[in-house]
């Protein structure tokens, strides 16, 4: 038995995605940016990837740009942005959350350690963020804002069409760039109406490949590229196209994104499920982030009290199920989850800590399954650690 | 002209009778790193070993048969006719070869005449020699007799051997000439280390892990194999028990004083790693230990733990600072591996204040609530046992 409960980290590639590799990786298979028709018929497909994610967005397909992972896309889009305008901004004002994606947090760091000046907006105990205080920086000028749109660790969902106007209302010129790698074709964004300037995404979290992400760029002009070659995507980002890694997103994006809605509603009920039935068979457990309308139905972040969730975590594995931690088992401070820290959880609740995460494939058996299992391992080794 | 190893051996040497069953080893253990190489050869001749092989392998054999235990040292050579025209050619030719890899200065000739027919005494074939080197290279290099950069031997046996470079391996003795031990294996720096010092005095070498999964991570028992991974280049083929000690350690923290933990789970291991080495015909155990390091490595540690094992326990660290445990670590290639944080003990288990002066009396008085014999046996019962290959890349 094998319950997968580890989606917000990577998933399975779908059998569609697989079967779309097969058939155009022996045929498609020339280089785009070769002048014979061979390279062109791989252009195309490419075109019409682009053309699908952009429509997902309600971005311009010329607007896309594929890179190697979200990683890469969040890497381009702070630390391009900053290469490309540091000469004629000054003070070059940056405001982040402390609770985002490490590769978030450390291109912030290097922009820093090159001369940025980088300031974090408070969140609050769940972690969404605080808009007065958002505001009040923006009152001080601010040119690049970075926020993710769903935290990965806790599922919690920033209303980044909010926070898009507030900002363009203070200053039309700033740069607002959204981590939408947990949301992406889970839970609509719109980055005209949210006023998005950069957008990353990765395929491996929608059951694609992993190594494909795409940034979505409104003005390719405000972002220096990080690599240099040839002329592959608007020079944004050269390097020949990872064909089977787009096509792979186009096929899971097609699959995921048409029943979108329907698969959001399907995931939130087994979401409260799931939750419900924890909360009930287990004693001593607190629910990190927000449970209800604000939180994402993909990713469920829970603290079993007395229990160090490294060891938890082996436990499940060793009878299948697969799910994260909030903290490694050396327990040094640093190995501690900074989400929860910034949202000042305290060390019980943050060492204690497990995120579930779902996919649209997660069954209700799966569910009854794990709690089960988890309502004997707690208990277990509460025993052992609360001696 | 031909290219060969010359590959010297110390100890062996002093062996005596016996000297020919170390050689066949040491020459077992060779042809083994030769495996993957084509057109090689092994012969020998008085007390020495010769690789023959294609030239631009030479570097890659030495690479691997310098972690062959018994060797001294290796050089690359040529071997000619023994012939005073032909040495000095060859002479010149090899140093202009090493003067194209790297500029040198100052070189000397040494010349050791084995073969007494040859006509010229070994004075005066340096001198030769050295004088053609000396005005072939046209000034570029001058002779240095007390420290010169570069040394030019020039062996004259049946045929003679010339070489220009010297490779220092790691002496001791060919493994398997010292019987086989088993090898407390952690994922910490001192155990590999420990191991691989008893496999240098030719001990055959297997080695049992403890771990407490599910509390400690998979990724601990992959560091393992790790680690045996580069300890096989040195000690060959050997067989990992792994053994869950999970069970165990819930039994002590049940009924048994927190402070005694540690000392507790070591006399289990220590009861363990014995019955496996009766079982497997091994004839000791190896630790890592070294006193005064932690707490469960004081002497009293040392002897409440040894009290359980009828069989030698070895412990080549026991006096080592550990920056010299750090040094060979480094040279063996396992201390990169070994400082990754993946713990093979729960700290769950660890005790707030562990036992540095524990009393033989009082550990076996709360040894009596456990049933020490059925946890070994199913311990032993359950575990892994893991035969390491030489796959070579």
């Amino acid at each position: 038995m094998e319950i997968y409960l580890d989606n917000a980290a990577t998933t399975k590639p779908l059998h569609n995605v697989m079967k779309r590799l097969e058939k155009e990786a022996f045929s498609a298979y020339g280089n785009p940016s070769s002048l014979h028709r061979k390279g062109l018929e791989t252009e195309k497909k490419i075109k019409e990837a682009r053309r699908n994610i952009a429509r997902e967005i309600n971005g311009k397909y010329n607007d896309i740009y594929f890179t190697s992972g979200g990683t890469e896309s969040n890497n381009l889009a702070l630390i391009g942005f900053f290469t490309k305008n540091f000469k004629s901004i000054k003070p070059f004002r940056c405001v982040t959350l402390k609770t985002e994606h490490k590769s978030i947090l450390k291109s912030m760091d290097h922009i820093l350690s090159k001369g940025a000046n980088v300031q974090y907006v408070h969140v609050d105990k769940n972690g969404l963020i605080d808009l007065v205080n958002l505001e009040m920086l923006l009152k001080e000028g601010v040119d690049l804002l970075s926020v993710s749109h769903v935290n990965n660790e806790t599922g919690v969902i920033q209303p980044i069409e909010k926070i898009g106007k507030l900002f363009k209302k203070y200053y039309s010129a700033g740069y607002f760039h959204v981590d939408g790698v947990q949301s992406f074709c889970k839970i609509p964004l719109n980055v005209m109406d949210a006023k998005i300037d950069a957008l990353s995404i990765s395929a491996h979290k929608i059951h694609g490949l992993k190594g494909t992400g795409v940034l979505y760029l409104r003005d390719k002009n405000k972002v220096n590229p990080l690599f240099f070659g040839g002329a592959q995507e608007g020079e944004v980002r050269p390097g020949t196209e990872n064909f089977p890694g787009i096509i792979g997103l186009d096929a899971a994006l097609k699959e995921l994104g048409k029943s979108y809605s329907s698969y959001y509603k399907e995931v939130a009920d087994k979401k409260r499920y799931f939750m419900e039935n924890i909360l009930e068979t287990i004693d001593h457990v607190s629910v990190n982030g927000i449970a209800g309308e604000s939180g994402s139905p993909y990713i469920l972040n829970l603290s079993f009290l007395g229990v160090k969730s490294e060891v938890l975590l082996h436990s499940l594995e060793s009878d299948g199920i697969y799910v994260s931690s909030g903290s490694a088992c050396n327990a040094k401070k640093s190995d501690r989850s900074h989400v929860l820290e910034a949202m000042n959880l305290n060390d019980h609740r943050i060492d204690s800590a497990i995120r579930f995460s779902f996919s649209p494939f997660t069954t209700y058996e799966e569910l009854d399954e794990t709690v089960e299992v988890l309502r004997n391992h707690v208990e277990s080794l509460r025993r052992i650690m609360m001696r | 002209m031909e290219n060969v190893i010359i590959v010297r051996f110390g100890e062996i040497n002093l062996k005596g009778k016996n000297k020919r069953f170390f050689e066949g080893k040491l020459i077992k253990h060779i042809r083994f790193q030769l495996k993957e190489f084509i057109d090689t050869e092994i012969y020998q001749e008085y007390s020495r070993l010769y690789i023959r092989s294609r030239k631009e392998d030479q570097g890659k054999i030495i690479e691997k048969v310098r972690k062959v235990f018994g060797i001294v040292s290796l050089s690359t050579a040529v071997s000619i006719p023994s012939d005073i025209n032909a040495i000095r050619k060859a002479s010149f030719e090899l140093m202009k070869e090493r003067f194209d890899k790297e500029a040198f200065k100052t070189f000397r000739v040494t010349t050791k005449r084995a073969n007494k027919k040859f006509p010229m005494p070994s004075m005066e074939v340096s001198s030769d020699v050295g004088g053609f080197v000396l005005k072939s290279f046209n000034g570029e290099l001058s002779v240095d007799v007390h420290q010169p950069d570069v040394t030019l031997i020039v062996e004259i046996r049946q045929k003679t051997y010339i070489t220009c470079d010297h490779f220092p391996a790691y002496g001791g003795l060919p493994l398997e000439t010292n019987g086989s031990a088993l090898l407390l294996l952690s994922g910490g720096i001192d155990s590999p280390v420990a191991g691989w010092m008893m496999g240098k005095r030719g001990v055959k070498v297997h080695a049992v892990h403890f771990h407490s999964y599910p509390f400690t991570s998979e990724r601990a028992q992959e560091k393992i194999l790790d680690l045996a991974r580069e300890l096989q280049n040195y000690i060959g083929e050997f067989m990992i028990f792994n053994v869950n000690l999970l069970k165990i350690q819930k039994a002590i923290n049940e009924e048994c004083p927190d402070e005694e933990m540690t000392i507790h789970s070591r006399r289990f291991m220590t009861r363990i790693a014995e019955k496996i080495a009766k079982r497997y015909e091994l004839q000791a155990l190896i630790t890592g230990d070294n006193i005064g390091q932690v707490a469960s490595q004081t002497m009293e540690s040392l002897q409440v733990v040894s009290e359980v094992a009828s069989i030698p326990i070895f412990r080549p660290l026991i006096a080592y600072d550990k920056q010299d445990i750090i040094k060979v670590a480094k040279e063996i290639n396992t201390y990169e591996i070994s400082i990754q944080p993946f713990e093979d003990c729960c700290s769950v288990f660890l005790p707030k204040k562990p036992l540095t002066r524990p009393r033989l009396n009082n550990i076996v008085e709360s040894e009596q609530h456990l049933d020490v014999e059925g946890l070994v046996t199913e311990a032993i019962e359950d575990m892994e046992i893991m035969k390491l290959t030489f796959n070579q890349e």
